[in-house]
């Protein structure tokens, strides 16, 4: 029977210094179940293809810098090309992801498509954070030649503030219009600041970004297109929300928590 | 050999002073064993481990001071709670620790429950009692429950709150599906408060369906309902090619005509793209429909089905008399009874069956039925329990069909079957039984579902959520869900608006739509004139939606009878509306309004007051308010928007009386009278 381990991110990361032998074995046992489970998944039905072509580099083509629910799927898969020495496209190399523990790819390695492309569903671990992980493929000479790609785990707090974020706030502070949501960002005289927009929004304090929010723009002698939301929002609300602004700016928030990648 | 045991035997226990001695060792020996145990236990390496990492932190005299060594637990007996977690996971409450990259020590994040209220296991499974890693996490012999995989957790939040939450969108989109998917026609749930969960899809009825398709048509959706529209929510039943044979023909012979679907237009079906596609748009179908663009997206709204080949699909006398008026068909119909002249239903129905396919039907070749197949479809029907989400005349609605689910999260592991390669948890056997139910073994009749794996992440949590603990909840920890309205308009006027289909979109009273404005309050809100301006042709309120109010061809009488009933019936006890004039505001007073929009609430951020200033359009357009809204309205919307329509955008402003009076009285001046003018000429 296969023995089943919650948590990876968690369990992996133990330090017990005092009692290394079993943690070594605990570390070897867990190594090993993941190989198993890995492996059992896509060795059963058939054995991985041999690459038939190799690349000289490996790019992102989709799907990095989303935000998804701790242990959640991301919306959108992750598709990375790999390219030639001229940056054409090479069908039938091989990648591989690999990333901290807890973080699943479907599938995890296989060859690029004819477009020279690999697409795989990506699902976070188990803490909010960031998540770091590579996709490598071989060039000529069989060295490994990686890409890193970061996503972006939301925990309670921040999913909460995202869905106030849909609510109330998006419509101004994103210019990215969809066909049912038009962006109101252009008709303003004064530019919002989108919420990844780390360079500015990293340097407000926690309680600058509440005065912002609960009494508007004025609060800060910031514009008056900024409303005051005091009453609208309560305070668990409004946590939720600078939660969310510091989970997903760009470049990363002092707390916006910890990086996972690979050991 | 014997000789040695014997030399050993007499120096141990030779005389009795030796063997007592050696005895007594032994007892010793054995005594300290359990100390010893207790002593290296895993707890203690964690508990000496989060020591020595706060050493050398500057807040190590704060950490310190709040830890407790030996075992903690947390008993809540009325919870069945005896959590001993955080006798390892020590630093959960430090708001310090939020970043520190080694568990068990990371502070817990931030969620609306006390650590001492609900414990540890209520939301994480696991077993609470337990002191080792192993025992606590994970699944042993001994032990039923694991720890639950974080991206099923909010399952647990679903336990208590019945009803959708804000912070949990997975287990909110999990119960829909269940609903939305019809997963519920076939699978019994009764939820913790003793109702049924009910299907929220209308699966169209079969029992005049030779009138609406062909037996081609029905064999091909048979076969793969996914290659005639990819959004649909019919499983694919894995037919073989005579099954769905036999199945189209006793369906086609089990039909009878309905008197109606048949109608003979005064104008002949009209080829006119042009026209057939404006028709679509002012008619404003896209907003429940949708269609496959050239680039493979979605084009339209989830309400009703997809019409990328719907020409490959319905016959054209019926599909005439459906545009004519759907509720002939099917009188439960969520389509609006449109009123389209001839000529219109002539346009709209030569643009629809253009919408064809020709690979959907090319294929399909079927001999005239016997009855032997007919008779065999109908067994089939029945076995499949096709009854169960459609009407068929002649076959019962099957009862339980299917296994109940009102507890399948408390399903005991050594009740499931386990495919290789599967993990042996709950979780991962709800998961895989959603995504591939026809690979646990020979004859099983639940279908194939198409489904993101999003989508079956969400429906586990749904279903986890349903167990012992959820139906056994102490009555003061159940969060209801906000019961389902089903409120229903009275008299002439009720008729028209259930005809009209206005809780397609609409809410009222708690029932209804959520596509288009709440109108529970609509009397106390707009002007008698303007409503019936305003049925009569609908104009543009906010510029940035693409779903807007459709033109419903209505008559005077139909008008004056539906204003009537909103202007009395749908009125606010809270605002008398003969309170404040529509006019005869001060001047001062209006300008003191206009400044305060422009200045101090910056109002043209979102609304366009003047259409030569103002750009903002996440609200409704205000150039002609004054002769849209009643003054106590906007007065009181001012006050507070929320109480009025709750999760509306508009910000509370919390505005002095005064403030709001003299908003009140510059909007009410805006009379649209530069866009009247320009109207005339």
């Amino acid at each position: 029977m296969t023995r089943y381990f919650p948590n990876p991110v968690g369990t992996a990361a133990l330090g017990r210094p005092s009692a290394r032998s079993s943690a070594a074995a605990l570390a070897g046992a867990m190594l090993a179940i993941f190989l198993a489970t890995s492996c059992s998944r896509t060795n059963q039905s058939a054995p991985l293809p041999k690459p038939t072509a190799f690349g000289a580099a490996i790019v992102e083509s989709n799907g990095g810098k989303q935000f998804a629910q701790t242990g959640a799927w991301l919306p959108q898969p992750v598709v990375v090309q790999v390219n030639d020495e001229q940056g054409t496209a090479v069908a039938g190399a091989w990648v591989e992801f690999a990333a901290a523990p807890g973080v699943t790819f479907d599938p995890p390695k296989g060859l690029t498509d004819t477009s020279g492309q690999l697409t795989a569903n990506v699902s976070l671990g188990g803490m909010a954070g960031r998540y770091q992980f590579t996709a490598s493929t071989l060039d000529k000479s069989q060295k490994k030649v990686q890409l890193k790609i970061e996503e972006i785990a939301l925990g309670y707090q921040q999913t909460l503030g995202r869905h106030l974020n849909d609510l109330y706030c998006e419509r101004c502070h994103s210019p990215e219009s969809t066909v049912e949501r038009v962006s109101n960002f252009d008709n303003l005289e004064v530019k919002p600041h989108p919420f990844t927009e780390g360079d500015t929004l990293n340097k407000i304090s926690d309680a600058d970004l509440t005065a912002i929010i609960s009494h508007g723009g004025p609060a800060l002698n910031k514009s008056p297109l900024m409303p005051a939301w005091g009453n609208t929002l309560s305070r668990a609300d409004i946590q939720a929300l600078i939660a969310y602004i510091r989970a997903i700016s760009d470049p990363p928030s002092r707390s916006a928590g910890p990086t996972y990648a690979e050991n | 050999m014997k000789e040695k045991l014997t030399s050993l035997w007499q120096r141990l226990f030779g005389d009795s002073v030796r063997a007592f001695g050696v005895v007594s060792l032994v007892f010793l020996v054995s005594l300290a064993i359990a100390p010893a145990k207790n002593f290296f236990s895993e707890w203690r390496h964690y508990q000496h481990g989060y020591l020595r990492m706060i050493r050398n932190r500057s807040d190590a005299n704060t950490l310190q001071r709040h830890f407790q060594a030996g075992i903690q637990q947390i008993w809540l007996p009325e919870l069945g709670v005896v959590d001993r977690c955080t006798s390892c996971h020590v630093g959960l409450k430090e708001a310090s620790l939020r970043d520190v990259p080694v568990q068990p020590f990371r502070t817990h994040p931030v969620i609306p429950h006390k650590l001492e209220q609900f414990g540890c296991t209520v939301c994480h499974r696991g077993q609470g009692a337990a002191t080792t890693v192993a025992e606590a996490h994970n699944s042993t012999l001994a032990w039923e429950q694991p720890i639950l995989p974080a991206k099923y957790i909010e399952s647990s939040c679903g336990e208590c709150h019945r009803g959708p939450l804000p912070g949990t969108p997975q287990l909110n989109q999990g119960r829909n599906l269940l609903s939305r998917d019809g997963c519920v026609h076939c699978h019994m749930v009764r939820l913790p408060d003793g109702s049924t969960m009910k299907a929220s899809d209308d699966p169209p009825i079969l029992s005049h369906i030779a009138d609406k398709t062909t037996r081609e048509w029905i064999y091909a959706w048979l076969k793969d309902p996914q290659a005639y529209a990819a959004t649909v929510t019919m499983p694919n039943f894995k037919l073989s090619d005579n099954d769905a044979r036999d199945m189209s023909a006793f369906l086609i012979a089990n039909s009878s005509p309905l008197a109606g679907d048949t109608v003979t237009l005064s104008a002949k079906a009209s080829s006119d793209p042009v026209a057939g596609a404006s028709l679509y748009g002012e008619s404003f179908c896209a907003s429940c429909h949708a269609v496959q663009n050239a680039a493979g997206n979605m084009v339209g709204g989830d309400v009703g089905p997809e019409l990328t080949r719907v020409g490959s699909k319905v016959k054209p006398e019926w599909l005439q008399a459906w545009l004519r008026n759907p509720r002939a068909y099917d009188p439960g119909t969520g389509m609006p009874h449109y009123r389209f002249t001839d000529p219109q239903v002539a346009t709209l129905s030569g643009f629809l069956l253009a919408k064809t396919d020709s690979d959907l039907l090319a294929n399909v070749h079927l001999d005239a039925s016997t009855p032997e197949q007919i008779a065999h479809g109908k067994r089939l029907v029945s076995d499949y329990g096709c009854a169960s989400c459609h009407e068929i005349a002649g076959i019962k609605k099957p009862e339980n069909f299917a296994p109940e689910l009102s507890r399948i999260g408390s399903k005991p592991v050594t009740q499931l079957v386990f495919l290789p390669g599967m993990q042996h948890t709950l979780p991962d056997y709800i998961a895989t039984k959603i995504k591939q139910p026809r690979s646990f073994g020979q004859g099983l009749k639940m279908p194939q579902y198409t489904l993101t794996p999003m989508q079956i992440d969400a429906l586990t949590t749904a279903l986890l959520a349903l167990n012992d603990r959820s139906n056994a909840l102490p009555p003061s920890l159940a969060v209801a869900a906000a019961p389902e309205s089903d409120y229903q308009p009275a008299g002439k006027a009720g008729k028209l608006m259930s005809d009209l289909a206005c809780f397609s979109c609409h809410r009222i009273n708690g029932h209804g739509g959520e596509m288009a404005p709440d109108l529970t309050w609509e009397g106390s809100s707009v002007q008698r004139e303007w409503l019936v301006q305003f049925f009569k042709n609908p104009g543009t309120l906010r510029p940035s939606l693409i779903r807007r109010m459709p033109r419903f061809n209505l008559t005077d009488t139909e008008v004056n009878e539906l204003t009537d009933y909103i202007m009395t019936v749908y009125q606010n006890p809270g605002i008398d509306r003969d309170s404040m004039p529509l006019s005869g505001y001060a001047q001062g007073q209006i300008e003191l309004g206009k400044q305060l929009l422009y200045g101090k609430y910056s109002c043209q951020g979102c609304h366009i007051v003047d259409t030569k200033t103002d750009k903002g359009y996440i609200g409704p357009t205000l150039t002609d308010v004054g002769s849209r809204l009643s003054a106590a309205w906007i007065y009181q919307w001012m006050k507070n928007p929320q109480a009025l329509r709750p999760g509306t955008a508009e910000p509370n402003r919390a505005m002095s009386d005064e403030d709001a009076r003299a908003l009140t009285a510059f909007l009410i001046s805006q009379k649209g009278g530069a866009a009247k003018e320009v109207a005339k000429k």
